[in-house]
Parts: C-alpha cells; structure tokens; sequence
C-alpha cells in the first residue's frame, strides 16, 4: 500500500529530480509530508513565480527539466507568469499544482482554480490527473513531453484526494509512448542535399542561430560549420554564448538592440542559414525589409516556426546538431571569400555606435564586470536597458552562460532564475543584472538566498527609472514621462535588513573594487550602481523599421 | 482565402475539444464549423473544422493543431474526393392551408422530412451540403423561420482510401 503522495514523490525520483521548487498549502500538504524525508531538495521561495521562475533558471542552466510545486488556487495562479516566460522561450518546465479534491471539482470550492483551463494556452501540455493509479505513467510522460522535441512547460494538476488514496498495487509504468507526439530530429536527406549546395554555391552567407542551437547543445556544431565555410555568425538574444563573443566570424547579436554589423549583414548577404530561431519580431523589423536578397535556409525541431513569419527556401526539421552534423559531412571547406569577410570586419571595426563610456556608464560596468568573471560566471538578467546593456557588453564565451526572459519579456524573472541557475550549477558565480524596477517585482527572494546561503550576485544598475520605457517616451512621446520616475530605493539598506551584504557605487573608481568584494564574498551581495540616469540603450531599430535603419549614432 | 474542411483524428480525453478550440481562438484563426463524435477507432474522435484561411494560414494551422499532444492526425481534404454532409433542423411558420402546403412543397423538392407539425408551425429536418441547406433557408424564410439549427459539417473520403491513426 502507498499513497498517490508517495508515488509521486517516487515518480520524480525516478525521473532524477534533486531539486524542487515550491511553496505549500493545504491542497499539497500530502506531497510536503512525502518530501520531509525524502532524499529530494525543496527550496522554499517566498512567491510561487519565484518558484517557477527558479525551476526555470535551474533547467537553462542544466539543459534539464526543472521542477515547481504549488497549492491550489491562488498558489497555483501565481505560477502563470512563470510557466508563461518558460513557454515562450521553450524552457523544459514540470509544474505541480495541488487541486481541490475530485469530488469538489467545479464547485467554486475553497481555493479551486481551474489551472488546466488557465494554462492551456501557455503549456506544452498539461494534465488533470483524477486517478490516483495513473500518476506514475502522467509523470514519466509529463517529464517526456517537457524535456524533448522543442521543450517547454507541462503541468500536472493533482486532486488533493488522489494524494491521499491509498494504492493496492502499483500500476506498471512503461516508456513515454505518446501516439500523437513524435518529434523529428534527423533532417530530411533531400533537403539536407539541397542545403550543401546552396551553401557551396553562396558568396555572401550569414548564419543566424538562436535559442535552438543552445537548447540542442550544437554550438560546437554552429562553431565548426562558420569556420569551415568561413561564414559569419549573428546570434539573437536568445543565442549568446554560442560563438565566443571574441570570435573573428562573431558578429554579435542581431535585431532592434543588434549590432550594425549584424543587422547589415543580413540586410546584404545572399544567403541566411537560420538554426533554431524563430524570426521574431524584435530581431526581423520590417520583415519584408528582413534578409531581402537572401535565400534562406531555415533549420528547426518544429515544423510550425518554418516560413510562420518568412517564407522560405529549405526547410528543414530536425534538431539543430544533428542536421548541422549531416550538413557539415557534406561539405568541402571553402577558401577565400575575402571581399565578404572585409565588408563585415569593416562593420565591425568602424562600428559608429557606442554608448556613452564615461561617468557611471552601464557599459563600462558590465565590461568590468565581464573582465572579472572571464569564463567562470553566468550572468542572469532582469528585463529592459539592464538586459540589453548585459547582452551588448558582456562578453559570452560558453552555452548556458546568458540566461534571460526574452519572449515574454518578463520583469522579476532574474533575481529567481539566478537562484534557479546557482541550484544547477553550485561551481559558477552567478550574477543577475537587474534595473531598479524589476529587482523590485522579486526582490523577496532576498529571503531565499538568505536561508539557504544562495551567492547569488545582484548588480542592480539603478537609474530611478523604468528606464526602457522612459527611453521609448523619450524618443517617441517628446519626453513626457508619464510614471515611469521610481524614486530613489536604497537597495543596500533592504539587503541589510534581510541579511545580506552590499554596496551603493556612485563613482566609477569605485566600479571594479566594489564588483571584486561582491565576487569575493561568499554568500550573496547586493551591488547599487547609480548610474546615469537617461542612458539610454543604441543602436536601436524603431519598431516596424527595417533592420538595417538604426538610430541613436552617438561618437564614442 | 477560402474555404477549407480540415479532418482531425484526436485522443478521446478530457478537455481536447476545448485544447482544439482554445488553439483556434488565440491564434485568430476562423472556423466556420466543427462537428465532432467518436468514431470506429476506441478512445478516438473524428473532429471535421471548416476554417477560412489563405494557404499560409491553413498551413499553419495545420502544424500548431499537430502539435497538440492529444491530435494523432491531420489532414486538408478540401481537394480530395469526399462525401460531406450537414444536418438541419428548421421550424417553419406555416399555418394550416396555403402556406403550409407550400412549405411542404419546398421540402418535397429539397428530400426534407416533416417531423413535426404543430398548430402553426412545421419542423423540417433536411441532410446535405451547405449549399443546399443555404438554399432551402434563403426559401423558407419568406414564410419566416421561428428557429434554426445546423450541425456542422462531416466528411469522409471515397472510396478505399481513409484516415486512420497510423501517424
Ligand atoms: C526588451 C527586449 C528587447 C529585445 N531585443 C532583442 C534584440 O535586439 N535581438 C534579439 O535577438 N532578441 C531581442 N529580444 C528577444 C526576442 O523577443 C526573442 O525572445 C528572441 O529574439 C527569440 O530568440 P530565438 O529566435 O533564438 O528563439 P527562441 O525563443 O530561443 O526559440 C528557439 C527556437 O529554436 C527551436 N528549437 C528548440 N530546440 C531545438 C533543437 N533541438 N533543434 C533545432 N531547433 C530547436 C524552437 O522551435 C524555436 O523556434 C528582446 C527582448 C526584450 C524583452
Ligand atoms: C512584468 C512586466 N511589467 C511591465 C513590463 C514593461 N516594461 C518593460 S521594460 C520596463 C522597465 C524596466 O525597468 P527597470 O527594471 O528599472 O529596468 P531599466 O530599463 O531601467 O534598466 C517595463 C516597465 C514588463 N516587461 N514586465
Ligand atoms: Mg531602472
């Protein structure tokens, strides 16, 4: 005899689950009673977003599934941003809400929420489970579905009943076999055919790589096809860490806050090799002004992202280093193509836009900051300037090193995620670079990193601002900034309170002894940059521009 | 854009149909009809969508309705060779003498069955394309329909071929 708790609890044991993420209530009390002795380590947050933000954090970390739990109703509720951030950006994600028992399903009971019904639009899949007998084969498949094909979020909702029905014999529990899912992963030969050939043929090739390629862990794969058929690489968001930032074929990242050089070349070349990217709105502009005279090759596990925004030449589905793989075998490394390779080093050489570098620039600390860490940090971000000041500046050398909510774009996600990203990977110094807004939606969770001694480093580049909205007001509504002034936070105090250590950095000698006691402290730090306050964030392409037109040229 | 009929084989469990019409809400596609109910296959549905799209849009709705775990199997049969069929119900006012008698006329033409008749009114039921069910409505509606109801359309494929969950 066991409970639907315990299978549970053994279900995720089975599935190597170290680390959960929760926060009770009464309709999870069963599994908190399972998992006080079981050999599972649950980190209590102080918000259920957190949770799934740092179950979210933990998984792009690891490239595993992470793992959240949460009561009924509103604890359930409160795990929506959350799960929605990992969906949009296709983080392999299991979500475990307690339910109102069966019998009280849809009777508006004590804490009922309808939490298959409000994630449907947000999960990769999600279950009611109503027997207590199928938990064991809902988890494996659960676990299945979320880390396979194109990841994402999957959430298994559970009756507190069917927690507590005792079992008489465990039901057998087989491989994940799912008839109406089958992820492709091999490319299709022809295809793959036609896309040495264009390859071979092209003069001006660009490769545009993403998300995908992180995800698939192909960026060795990314790395070796570039220099072989010496073909430049812009990465979105998304894809940082894939290619070295100082690699010589590195262009950097591509879109609204993209490099020139990036945005130029594929503005010119003659064919776009797109690898796990999904021509976002952000990174394309005008998508008739994307990649104009370009052929385009587009690789990615889900047939549905190939020609949704652009139509194009070869599709290919499949996962992006085993495609890579078949397409490489195929090729004769090529030689020359200097004329190509000088107009892209020109652009990245002559680059006109930089951001203002003196005072208490957001810039020159996150170079700074970049400097000391080399390659043993990861670096989380909040959402707006902060975020893009991390991804221009820092320099990425390594897959799973960038981690950031880039489609939905969410505020409070870092701080969480940082602590998720610590949980994963204990050997790196993980920092989350945060605006004075966004640590704000989280900042709880200075709680968390208090009780379990999380060394989570938090820059906090404070502007008093919602600084990407201000910026937009700026720029496009003749400086009325409607609320969108935060008054002055002192971070360092509430840090304090909490019990964790920081600094406020008003000067720019200051910048690197201040970033070297935070790293050298062993527990977590809070650093208060009070940087200039109208930063503002260039290169930037106007929304519904084309991508090559950008504006905020200022002379370094 | 036009018309088409999408047949969808799906996994008979709690909450598809509202997974299928969830999907077509969110992602602003525009279905004129959905029929569904179990079929030969145990645990299966046969769902039959006709959606209004241009081929870009068809083509995507196809791949993300593919996507859902619990769709075994997709297919656009607009073009092929099927047999569709729609089922209509209509109360018709139709007063014993004259009127009724030309109501009853009009389903004769149409192979409408009269399956009930009240003091002033008639039910008539009628199967077969919409073309056809359009037309019997645009008729009868001089004598003024009290009330009106359609299924969607179904369809299957002629002859030997079918649709089947071999994916
Ligand atoms: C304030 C702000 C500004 C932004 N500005 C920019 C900007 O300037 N530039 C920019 O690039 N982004 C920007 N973004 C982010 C942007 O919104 C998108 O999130 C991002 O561009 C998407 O990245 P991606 O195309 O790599 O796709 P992802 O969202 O990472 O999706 C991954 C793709 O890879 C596929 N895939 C998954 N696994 C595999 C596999 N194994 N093999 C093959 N394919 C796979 C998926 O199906 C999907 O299509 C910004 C976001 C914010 C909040
Ligand atoms: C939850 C949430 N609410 C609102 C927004 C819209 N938004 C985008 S950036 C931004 C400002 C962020 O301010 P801050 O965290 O201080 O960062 P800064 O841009 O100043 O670096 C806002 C409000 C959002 N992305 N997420
Ligand atoms: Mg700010």
């Amino acid at each position: 005899m066991k409970t639907g708790a315990k299978l549970l609890v053994e279900s995720l044991q089975r599935e190597g689950v170290e680390t959960i993420f929760g926060y009770p209530g009464g309709a999870v009390l069963p599994i908190y009673d399972e998992l006080y002795d079981a050999p599972i380590r649950h980190i209590l947050v102080r918000h259920e977003q957190a949770a799934a933000h740092a179950a979210d954090g933990y998984a792009r970390a690891s490239g595993r599934v992470g793992v959240c739990l949460a009561t009924s109703g509103p604890g359930a509720c409160n795990l929506v941003t959350g799960i929605a951030t990992a969906y949009m950006d296709s983080v392999p994600l299991v979500a475990i809400t307690g339910q109102v028992p069966t019998f009280m399903l849809g009777n508006d009971a004590f804490q009922e929420s309808d939490i298959t019904g409000i994630t449907m639009p947000i999960t990769k899949h999600n279950y009611l489970v109503k027997r207590a007998a199928d938990l064991g084969q809902v988890v494996k498949d659960a676990f299945y579905i979320a880390g396979t094909g194109r990841p994402g979020p999957v959430l298994v909702d559970i009756p507190k009943d069917v927690m507590t029905t005792q079992l008489e014999a465990e039901p057998p529990i087989g491989r994940a076999k799912l008839r109406g899912y089958q992820p492709t992963y091999e490319g299709h030969a022809l295809q793959i055919e036609k896309a040495v050939s264009l390859i071979g043929e092209a003069e001006r090739p660009l490769l545009y790589v993403g998300g995908g390629v992180i995800a698939s862990g192909a960026s060795e794969d990314v790395r070796r096809l570039a220099e072989l058929m010496l073909i430049p690489v812009a990465t979105t968001l998304m894809g940082l860490g894939t290619v070295p930032c100082d690699h010589p074929l590195n262009l950097g990242m591509i879109g609204m806050h993209g490099t020139e050089a990036a945005n130029y070349a594929v503005t010119e070349c003659d064919l776009l090799i797109a690898v796990g990217v999904r021509f976002d709105d952000r990174v394309t502009g005008k998508i008739d002004a994307f990649a104009p005279n370009a052929r385009i090759i587009h690789i990615d596990i889900d047939p549905a992202e190939i020609g949704k925004n652009k139509p194009v030449d070869i599709p290919i589905v499949g996962d992006a280093g085993k495609v890579l793989q078949s397409i490489i075998r195929r090729l004769i490394k090529k030689e020359g193509r200097e004329t190509w390779l000088a107009r892209v080093r020109h652009w990245k050489e002559e680059q006109t836009v930089r951001d203002g570098d003196d005072g208490l620039s957001p810039a020159y600390i996150i170079r700074e900051m970049s400097d000391l860490l080399g390659d043993h940090g990861i670096v989380v971000s909040e959402v707006g300037q902060n975020q893009m000041w991390a991804a221009q500046h820092y320099c990425f050398r390594r897959p799973r090193t960038w981690i950031s909510s880039g489609g939905l774009g969410t505020m409070g996600y870092g701080f969480p995620a940082a602590i998720g990203a610590h949980f994963a990977r204990p050997d790196e110094t993980v920092v989350d670079v945060a605006g004075d807004g966004s640590f704000q939606m989280n900042i709880q969770e200075l709680g968390t990193v208090v009780q379990y001694k999380v060394p989570v480093k938090v820059v906090v580049l404070n502007n008093m601002y919602l600084g990407m909205v201000r910026q937009w007001q700026e720029l496009f509504y003749d400086r009325r900034y409607s609320y969108t002034e935060l008054p002055a936070v002192d971070f360092v105090g509430i840090a304090r309170a909490y019990g964790v250590d920081g600094i406020r950095v008003e000067e720019r000698e200051e910048v690197r002894p201040a970033l070297e006691a935070a790293f050298t402290t062993d527990g977590p730090f809070v650093l208060d940059f009070r940087i200039e306050r109208e930063a503002n964030v260039f290169p930037m392409v106007p929304a519904g521009a084309a991508i090559n037109e950008m504006i905020g040229r200022r002379q370094a | 854009m036009k018309l088409h009929t999408i047949h969808i084989l799906v996994e008979n469990r709690a909450g598809v149909l509202s997974r299928i019409s969830g999907l077509f809400s969110r992602r602003g596609f525009n279905i004129e009809s959905l029929a569904v109910g179990t079929c030969e296959e145990a645990g299966m549905s046969r769902m039959t969508i006709v959606v209004l799209g241009d081929d870009a849009q068809i083509e995507q709705v196809k791949k993300q309705l593919n996507k859902l775990i619990d769709v075994i199997k997709v297919s656009d049969i607009t073009d092929q060779s099927t047999v569709a069929r729609e089922l209509a119900l209509i109360k018709v006012a139709a007063e014993p003498g004259d009127t009724r008698a030309g109501v009853m006329q009009i389903a004769n033409i149409f192979r409408a069955k009269i399956i009930d008749v009240g003091a002033k009114t008639v039910i008539l039921e009628v199967t077969g394309d919409s073309e056809k069910i359009d037309a019997l409505e645009t008729l009868l509606r001089q004598y003024g329909i009290k009330e009106f109801v359609r299924t969607g359309k179904i369809a299957l494929l002629r002859g030997q071929k079918g649709i089947k969950s071999m994916k």
